[in-house]
Formats: structure tokens, sequence, C-alpha cells
């Protein structure tokens, strides 16, 4: 079973960390068990040294406060500038990430690691800057004291008995590529505090003085070493591995943590934290919501803290939904291979535990092979984070003036009941008593329901038990009859509590359900990013309670507020930074996150196919609500239903481009196709009549005279041909935008009858535009070519003689151009044909033949000043193209005289 | 037409070489460069009477050679230009050229122009009176008159018809004429002299639609007949 190859996923998994870190810069930390142990120190001396063999070295951040010595190491270093953050009258100094990444060093100073950043920067925690530092590629040396990290924050409390607040997340300690201590002994650090070589703020100094004390440095020493051990131990296993270790893998172990509402649990999570270290295992936090059982908001919101501590400290976290708790976690972990399920111990009385079971017994009981821990609970040393702190349910007095008056009613009615004499016996008044409890437990829950059922036993036995209107209890019996009443209406509290709770989660799940079906339908029936993005944000702020903005990526360019510009999530100066944020780590930020936590609303990544699309704004009035997992699912799967509808509408937009493309490919091709022809007829005639002439055997003057006329007219027949076909393709490109200017039509009309010139020369042309006539706001060189198209059009299809006229006219909100002529008018059905490309008109005169591009052209001419342009077959004879162009309102008047 | 110097920078033999043949028939003393260089030595080895230039060099801008030549001459340009090519012309008017032929153009064109553009770089007497067929400027009385009968002209009318009949034969760009009526500030409102060349051919010209006095010169100015 000895295999003496190396694993081929271990070596990916090595090749794969390796690669990661060619990518990220690295980051080394200097790493103590106190302050004044000489981090800082040691850290600028290494970076001397690096500095001298040429390396890149610059100060992002040095405590200022150093001691002299420390200061004196830091002078000759490139100190990047101190970001002046001003709060509550002080000026707050802090590191300037995106200088940092301005600059680009190779090798970036950050002192303490663990610092909390000040309000309204762009991290909550300089270690998030310091992952950004990273990301860039820049490499980053930092200091760090044991306490400071996140699982041993608890074991530290404990010892020193000074609470540390600022942690760092295990993962971001255990990914450190190079781990240096600084270590001196617990006497040197106590003579250099009484020297006052340490520097303690003033206003913690007593809590500080105490915290230095030798049993307390002992202690945290112990416990830097160790994390240094450990931290050699598993590079020495992963150098084991990669050099193709013999021995298998020992089956390793996997631990799953439970998590529930109790305040204990953080500690129980901390403890599996350190046991799944110092086991190497990989640690699973569980949770369950209990299938029916609505439990309450606090209790939802202390469940997602734990959840995310256990992430925090690198857990992989799990939410299951089951009806019985201990067989839906022995399933889960029988399917996982968990080697170890860890609970903590709640503090019930023994009766309950007697009565109603407990979670550690059940597991127990299920767990077969897997060994089952249970932790010591104890209270959290710190709670919970002050914003989610839970609050006792508080039962309102409504509710139990309710309940008396259900028991005043019930008592009314037994006593109505005796003296009718419809019946005495006691079973009976008892029921109506049970009653009075069931109508409690039904609306108002489960301790109203507990006050009712003693209230009720108290009423009954001071009514209805001899002798009356006592307490005393004559008869034994009646204990009994005490005792069972208060237990039946105990449990039809709590069943009927349950049955509320499951109809109240039910009723939320559906009303869930219902939401994000109309926001999927909504958005099925909208194209276009606006429209759906305004869908999602109606939807949104209509699910949540309260405003949604929409952000769309535009990079390089700033995210663009897309919907609701005039929500306040929009107008909030941190909106942008924290939207662009998470577009660009593809991870929620804002309100009620590490990132950015300044801003008021919590932004969720629009999360498409091949890229985030943008980020979805959402602000309640409530910003703990936003804590709640169950809430952030449902904004996520909001989210994924815009991105989903984002990446169709990008889909649809793409097709459609390549549909217009692949259209232009076959216009290009048919117009290929039609002039290929159209030139070759007049350069076969030039190329004839030139080599003719050259040949020696035209003597004859006349016919020389002749055949240079030929190529003269077949020249200007190939360049009105060559400009009719660059004009199509202008338009076509979408390049001839109109360069409007306002013209008069007459002039226009006079310099087209110029260039056409000789071609009408035998035609009667008229022109009749009205002096008054408004200007026309027209690209003129191109309504100029409209109507040398028309004219020449004219001069080709009709016999000499005829008439053609040019008359304009203001029609309502437009101006109507006609061009009409008396001539034999338009082949049949043609009126729509003619202005396709390389339609030929009926039989032409000889030289007449035109290109087939000239009123395909009039037509996009026309079009792209956003009028139209038909033509018809005259009632007298003849064809008339008629133009309609819009008039503007701001047309200038310009008076002569 | 007397004979004189005409340098023709232009890059396609086969255009030189017409024009060669052309401008040599009428008796004209022929100088050819193709690159703008060449151009430049040679306007300052002979100095030519009239220039052709195209505006298309391989080695630099046809620009170029017009303002380097206009540092130290006065003799006419006439530029070759594009069918599409109005901003050309524009700008080449503007730095000094006297006139533009559109390509591809016939041999009779290009010589009318070149009769022109030298006639009136030698202008004639400072003439009170302008007579272009039926029109009469009596510049001295401030008296225009069409076959004879005086006609009412407001005074930027008179002001417009004086600019341009003052230089017949030549483009005066849109800018250009603008500026001398009404004044350096309004270079952009075009339209304003569009309505008042609209009001001027109508009272002097026979058919305004086909103005033959007022010549629209499409996107680029008017030019007034040289008769």
């Amino acid at each position: 079973m000895a295999d003496p190859r190396p694993n081929p996923d271990v070596l990916l998994a090595e090749v794969e960390a390796e690669e990661r870190r060619v990518r990220r810069g690295s980051l080394r930390i200097f790493f103590g068990y106190a302050a004044g142990v000489g981090k800082t120190f040691t850290m600028l001396q290494t970076a001397r040294r690096a500095r001298d063999e040429g390396r890149d070295v610059v100060i992002g951040y040095v405590e200022p406060h150093a001691r002299p010595d420390t200061q004196a190491l830091a002078d000759g270093f490139e100190t990047l500038p101190i970001r002046e953050v001003p709060y509550r009258g002080v000026s707050l100094r802090e590191f300037d990430l995106p200088a940092a990444l301005a600059r680009r060093p190779e090798i970036l100073l950050v002192d303490e690691l663990a610092h909390t950043n000040a309000p309204g920067s762009v991290h909550d925690k300089r270690w998030q800057d310091v992952q950004e530092v990273l990301d860039a590629g820049i490499d980053v040396w930092t200091t760090l004291n044991v306490q400071h990290i996140e699982s041993l924050n608890d074991v530290i409390g404990q010892i020193t008995g000074v609470v540390v607040r600022e942690t760092i997340p295990d993962h971001v300690f255990d990914a450190a590529d190079e781990l240096e201590l600084v270590d001196i002994t617990p006497e040197e650090l106590l003579e250099r505090l009484q020297a006052g070589k340490i520097y303690l703020p003033d206003q913690a100094r007593h809590a500080l003085e105490r915290f230095f004390q030798r049993p307390n440095l002992a202690a945290l020493r112990e416990l830097s070493l160790r994390q240094a051990a450990r931290r050699v131990h598993t590079d020495v296993e992963s150098a084991r591995r990669r050099a193709a270790a013999t021995e298998p893998w020992a089956t390793a172990d996997r631990l799953l943590v439970c998590i529930g509402p109790s305040p204990t649990t953080a500690r129980v999570i901390r403890t599996a934290k350190r046991m799944a270290t110092a086991l190497d295992a990989d640690w699973i936090a569980l949770s369950v919501d209990v299938t029916g059982a609505a439990a309450d908001a606090p209790s939802r919101q202390r469940i997602a803290e734990h959840v995310r501590l256990a992430e925090r400290l690198g857990a992989e976290a799990a939410t299951l939904a089951g009806q019985d708790v201990a067989e839906t976690i022995v399933e889960f972990a029988r399917s996982r291979n968990v080697t170890k399920i860890l609970v903590g111990r709640t503090r019930r009385p023994r009766w309950t535990r007697f009565l109603f079971g407990s979670l550690v017994d059940d597991l127990i009981d299920h767990a077969g092979r897997i060994d089952v821990s249970v932790i010591h609970g104890e209270e959290d040393p710190h709670p919970a984070a002050a914003p989610g702190a839970p609050r006792r349910p508080r039962i309102a007095i409504r509710a139990l003036l309710e309940a008396a008056l259900a028991v005043l009613a019930a008592a009314a009615a037994a006593t109505a009941l005796r003296w009718s004499g419809l019946s005495d016996a006691e079973s009976n008044t008892v029921m109506i008593f049970l009653a009075a409890v069931a109508w409690s437990a039904f609306r108002h829950g489960r301790a109203p329901a507990a006050f009712t059922s003693v209230l009720a036993v108290l009423v009954f036995d001071f009514c209805f038990v001899p002798p009356a209107f006592t307490l005393a209890v004559s008869d034994v019996q009646y204990v009994f009859t005490f005792a069972v009443m208060l237990a039946i209406g105990l449990v039809i509290s709590t069943l009927t509590a349950r049955l509320r709770g499951q109809v109240e989660s039910t009723r939320e799940r559906e009303r869930r359900t219902a939401a994000l079906y109309e926001l999927g339908r909504q958005l099925g029936g909208v194209s276009g990013q606006a429209f759906l993005a305004a869908v999602a944000a109606r939807n949104v702020s209509e699910i949540v309670g309260g405003e949604t903005a929409v952000y769309l990526d535009e990079s390089p360019a700033p995210p663009a507020v897309v919907a609701g510009r005039d929500t306040d999530v929009a107008r909030h100066p941190l909106s942008l930074p924290a939207a662009q944020w998470t577009i660009a780590h593809d991870q929620i930020a804002g309100a009620g996150t590490n990132t950015l936590p300044a801003a008021i609303a919590l932004f969720v990544p629009l999360i498409g196919s091949s890229r985030t699309l943008g980020a979805l704004g959402v602000r309640v009035p409530d910003a703990r609500k936003l804590a709640d997992a169950e809430e952030r699912r449902l904004l996520e799967a909001c989210a994924a239903q815009l991105a989903l509808a984002l990446d169709r509408d990008l889909m649809t937009i793409a097709a459609s481009e390549a549909r217009i493309r692949a259209e232009a490919e076959v216009v290009r091709s048919n117009l290929l196709a039609g002039v290929s022809h159209d030139l070759r007829t007049p350069l076969a005639a030039i190329a004839g009549a030139s080599s003719s002439l050259l040949g020696a055997e035209v003597t004859d003057v006349a016919v020389r005279r002749q055949l240079l006329e030929t190529i003269e007219a077949e020249a200007r027949r190939l360049t009105r041909l060559l400009e009719n076909i660059l004009q199509m393709s202008r338009l076509d490109a979408g390049g001839a935008t109109p360069n409007l200017q306002w013209h008069v039509l007459e002039e226009i009309v006079g310099s087209a009858l110029h260039r056409v010139g000789r071609g009408l020369a035998a035609h009667e042309v008229a022109i009749r535009i009205p002096a008054d006539l408004p200007l026309v706001h027209v690209d003129g060189l191109l309504l100029e070519q409209v109507f040398v198209n028309l004219l020449e059009n004219a001069a080709r299809h009709t016999p000499p003689g005829t008439h053609v006229t040019i008359s304009a006219a203001v029609d309502g909100r437009a101006l109507r151009i006609a061009v009409s002529d008396d001539g034999p008018g338009l082949p049949a059905a043609a009126e729509e044909r003619v202005f396709d490309r390389f339609f030929q008109g009926g039989p032409a005169a000889d030289a007449g033949r035109g290109t087939g591009l000239g009123l395909a052209i009039c037509r996009a001419i026309v079009e792209a000043h956003r009028g139209s342009i038909t033509a018809a077959r005259r009632p007298g004879g003849g064809a008339e193209f008629v133009i309609r162009l819009p008039l503007a309102d701001d047309t200038p008047r310009i008076v002569v005289e | 037409m007397t004979p004189i110097i005409v340098l023709v920078v232009e890059d396609q033999e086969s255009i030189r070489r017409f024009l060669r043949v052309s401008l040599a028939g009428a008796g004209h003393r022929v100088l050819e460069a193709g690159t703008a260089a060449t151009a430049l030595r040679m306007a300052a080895e002979s100095p030519p009477d009239l220039v052709i230039l195209d505006l298309g060099l391989p080695d630099r801008d046809g620009f170029e050679v017009l303002r380097g030549f206009r540092t130290w001459s006065q003799a006419p340009v006439i530029v070759l230009s594009a069918r599409d090519g109005e901003a050309d012309k524009v700008a080449a008017l503007d730095a000094g050229a006297d006139d533009y032929v559109t390509k591809p153009f016939g041999v009779g064109e290009l010589h009318a122009r070149m009769r022109s553009a030298l006639r009136h770089r030698s202008p004639g007497p400072g003439a009170d009176a302008i007579v272009a067929d039926r029109l009469r400027i009596d510049a001295g009385a401030r008296r225009v008159t069409v076959d004879g009968t005086e006609i009412h002209l407001t005074p930027l009318e008179y002001k417009l018809l004086l600019t341009l009949a003052r230089s017949p034969g030549r483009v005066l760009t849109h800018r250009v004429l603008l500026r001398e009526v009404w004044g350096p500030d309004a270079t952009q409102e075009v339209h304003y002299l569009r309505v008042f060349v609209a009001s001027l051919r109508r009272k002097i010209e026979a058919d305004p639609t086909r103005p033959r006095l007022i010549v629209t010169e499409p996107g680029v100015g008017y030019r007034f007949a040289d008769v």
C-alpha cells in the first residue's frame, strides 16, 4: 500500500498555490507576543538589509510613536504620505491604500496588521488593505501580536483579563508566506517597560500595565512560540508531501461544529478551530433551521453572526433545514465523512432535559461511530458585536390583559353553566378553562399561554374548588387536577406556538417565493439594461421595504447608476466606491459588512456568466436587517435574477449586432456583384477606343474624334459610378452623419441644377419654391446630391421635351418637396422597388443607363435627415417623387430688410 | 494668354503628363515636381508665375508647400482636390490658395481657372464702376442698376454684393464673406449669408434658381461671375 509516487492532487495543489504566489505579493509577518518585543525594529532592520541589496522598499505605514532607535532606522526610507482622516474633532492618521497601489514598490512595510481603520475608510481593517496590496503583486512586510489572532482571542482574554477587539481572521495569518518570530524573555520585556522604552497610550495605560504581568507574558509567549512552531510544522509537512512521502495519508479528521443561537456558541466555534488546527483537519460549521419553527429575529441574527465567525476562522459553513436537529446533523456528518461532532453544552435545568430531551443526548444516541465532543458552554467574553445585541422578546401587556380577560370569561361561562344547571361537572369547568388557554396560545403565543394556564389554575382553585373563594384546597385530589390542567395547558401552548411559527414561516417563505417569481416574470417581459434595472430596483425595494439603486459596470469608467438615480443610495458619497469595490471583487460590501461599512446601503454583486455586470445597492431603514443571512440570501437571489436577465439582454444585443453585420456583408457582396458589371462596361469601351487610336488603322479625323468622345463619355460615367458607390458605402457605414446647417432650399436646388448642367438641356425644368419658405436644417451637400440624382433620373428615363417640376411647400410640421415629370411614369408596381439597390427602371436610353444606386442613395440621405421619400405614378401620367423633411421648432427667421 | 512659368506639383505621373501636354500646348513653360521637397526647391530656383498643387503628396502635406510658398510669393496657386474634399478646399483657400479644381476635371475648366487667377493677380485700375452682364455697380455713387433700372439694396446687401463683385472669378469662403460684411465676430452664422445671398439673387439675377452672377460653391462659399 506504500505508493512511492507523489499524490498528483497534492502536487497540483502545490503548483496552484505556487502560481498564486507568483501572481500575488508575498506576506511576511514579524510576529511577537506583546508590544515592545521589537517587531517594528526587527522589520526595519531587515528592510534596511533588503534595501542595501538593491530592492525597492517603501514604508507604507509605521506607528508614529516609535522609539528613537526605531525612528532612526526608519529614516532614509521612502515613506508614503499618511492619510489624515478627520473623526470627531481629531485627525486620525491612516495608511494610504491608493497611494501604495499607485507607487507599486517591490516591498511595502505596513505596521500593525490588526489595526482597525478610521470610519469611512475603504476597508474596516488594515489586513483587508494589505490583501489588496498583495493582490496587486506587491510584497508586504507587517507586524502582529499573538493576541490579535481571532481563534486565540478568547483564550488570551481569559488569561490576561484584557479583551482585545482588534483581531485578524486566522486564514490571513495562515496564508502568510513567511513568519518571523521576534522573541525576547518576559524579564527583558519588563525591564524595557520599566525603562520607559515601551509606548503605552495614556488612556489604556492602567489596563495595559495589568496586562504586562510576568505570568501573562509567559503564557502569551508560549502561545506565540506554539503558533510559530505549528507554522514550521506545517511547512515541513507540506515539504514532506511534496517530497513524495511514502506514508499513506492518514485519514484526516474532519470536524463538524453545531451552530445555534446560544451566546455560548462563539466559544464552541473557537474551540473547534483550535482542535481543527491541532489535528490539521478540515472543519465544517453547521446550523440547522428547524422546519416550521420560526426563529425570532435576534436568534436568526446571532446564528448569522456565528456562521460568519466560523467562516472567518476558516470553516466551511453550511445551513440545513430539518425536522429533527440531531438527525439532520448526524446525517450530514455521515455524508461528509465527519469524524468528530462538537456541540456546546447548554445550561438548561435538568428537568427540562429530562422532559424534552437535549440535543447533546440525541446526538450521542444517533451518532453511532462518530465521536461527539461536548464543549463547556460559557457566555462569550464579548458578546456578538453591538449592532445585533440580542434583546429579550417583550411580552406585550395587551396580550397578558387579553389572557386575563379570557380566563375571566371562562370563569363567567363556567359559573353560568353551573347556575343554569346544565352541568355542574368539574370536568366541564376544567374544559372551559382549557379552551381559554388554547385560545390564548393560538392568539398570542407561548408565554401568554403559559401565563393563562397558571391564571386558569388559580381562578379555578379560587372560584370552583371548595372551599370556595380561597386558594386552600380541601381535597388532595384537586392537586392532581391542577397538575394535569397546568401540564395540558403548557403542552397546548407549546403546540399552538409551534403551529403559529410554522404558519408564519410558511407565509414568509411564500411571500419571498412569490416576490422572486414576480421579479422573474417582470424581468422576462422587458429588454434593455435600463428597463431591466428599473424593474429590479422597484421589486427589490418592495421586497425589502427600502430603497434600491442599480449600478452597472462601465469599466474602465466608474460604474453608472442606471436605476434609482434619485434615491439616497445613489446620492451618498460612499455608494459609488462601494459599488465599484463590489464589482471589482465580486463580493458583498457596504453597510453591515467589513468593507466600507460606513456606506448607507448594502451592495450585492450582479454576477453574470462571463463577468460581474454591476451591483445592487439596497438600503433599508433598519440596517441590522441586512445582516440577517436569510435576507442576504433573498437579495442574492434577486441579484442573480437581474444578472441573468442582463446577461440575456447582452446576448440578444450581441446576436442582433452579429445579424446586422451579416446583413451588411450581404449588402456589400451584392454591391460588388452589381458594380463589377457596371465598372467593366465603361472600362472596356475606354480600353477599346484608346487601343484603336494607338493603332495606325484609324486615320479618318471624324472617326478619331468619335473614339475620343467615347473615351471622355465613358470616363464621366465611371466617375459618376464611383462617386455613387463611395457615397453609398459611406452612408452604409453610418459615417455620413449629416452636417446639419440652416440652408436656403432654393440655393441647394440651384446648385443641383448647375451640377446636372447640360444633362437636362433637352428638358423643361420649372422651379416653384416660395420666397418665404423657412430655412431647412439639412446637410447641403447631401441634399444637393438627392436633387442631382432625382434630376438625372428624370433626364435618363423621360424623353426630351418632358416637363420636370420641382416644388416645395410647408405641409403641417413638415416640408414637402416634390420632383415630378410628365414622362412615361414608373414601371407598374415599382413604386417601392425603385429605391432598391441595382433596380434598373425600364428600357433606358442607351448611354443613360444609370448605376441603379441613385434612388437608393436618395432614400438613405433623406432617412438620415429623419425624413421620408416616396415615389408615385401621377394621375395624369408621369412620375412624382415626394420628399418630406421635418421642420424644426427653432427655425431661425432672418429679416433682410 | 501670355506664356508664363507653371509649376505642376503632383505625384501621379499620368496626371502630370496630360497637364504637361495641355499646358505646353497653350505655350506655357512647365516645371514638374513629384514631391513637396522638389516643389519648394524648384519654386525657389525659378519662381513660377502660377502653381498647380495636388494636396496629397508622398513626402509631406500639400498644405506645407502652400504655406512655404506663400511666405515669399504671391503668385496664384490652384489646388487640385477630390469631390468630397470641401473641408480641404476651404482650408486651402484660407491658407492662401486662389482657387481649386475638383478631380476629375477637364482641361478647359483648368485653363479658365488659370486665366481668372492670373488676371486678378494684376489688378486693373481701381475702377469705380463694375459691370457684369446686365448688372452695373457704381461704387462712387453707391448705385446699382440691372438693365439700366436702379434697384434698391439694403446696406448689408450692397456691402455683400460689392465684396463679391470686387473679386470676380474668385471663390470667397463663407468665413471671408462673413468677416468682410458682418464683422470679425460673425464667422459662424453661415445661414445669414445664405439668406442674404438668396435675397440678392432675387434682385439681380434673371432666374434666381439658375444664378449666373453669384455662383454657389457648395460647402465652400460663393464666386462672382468673371465676365
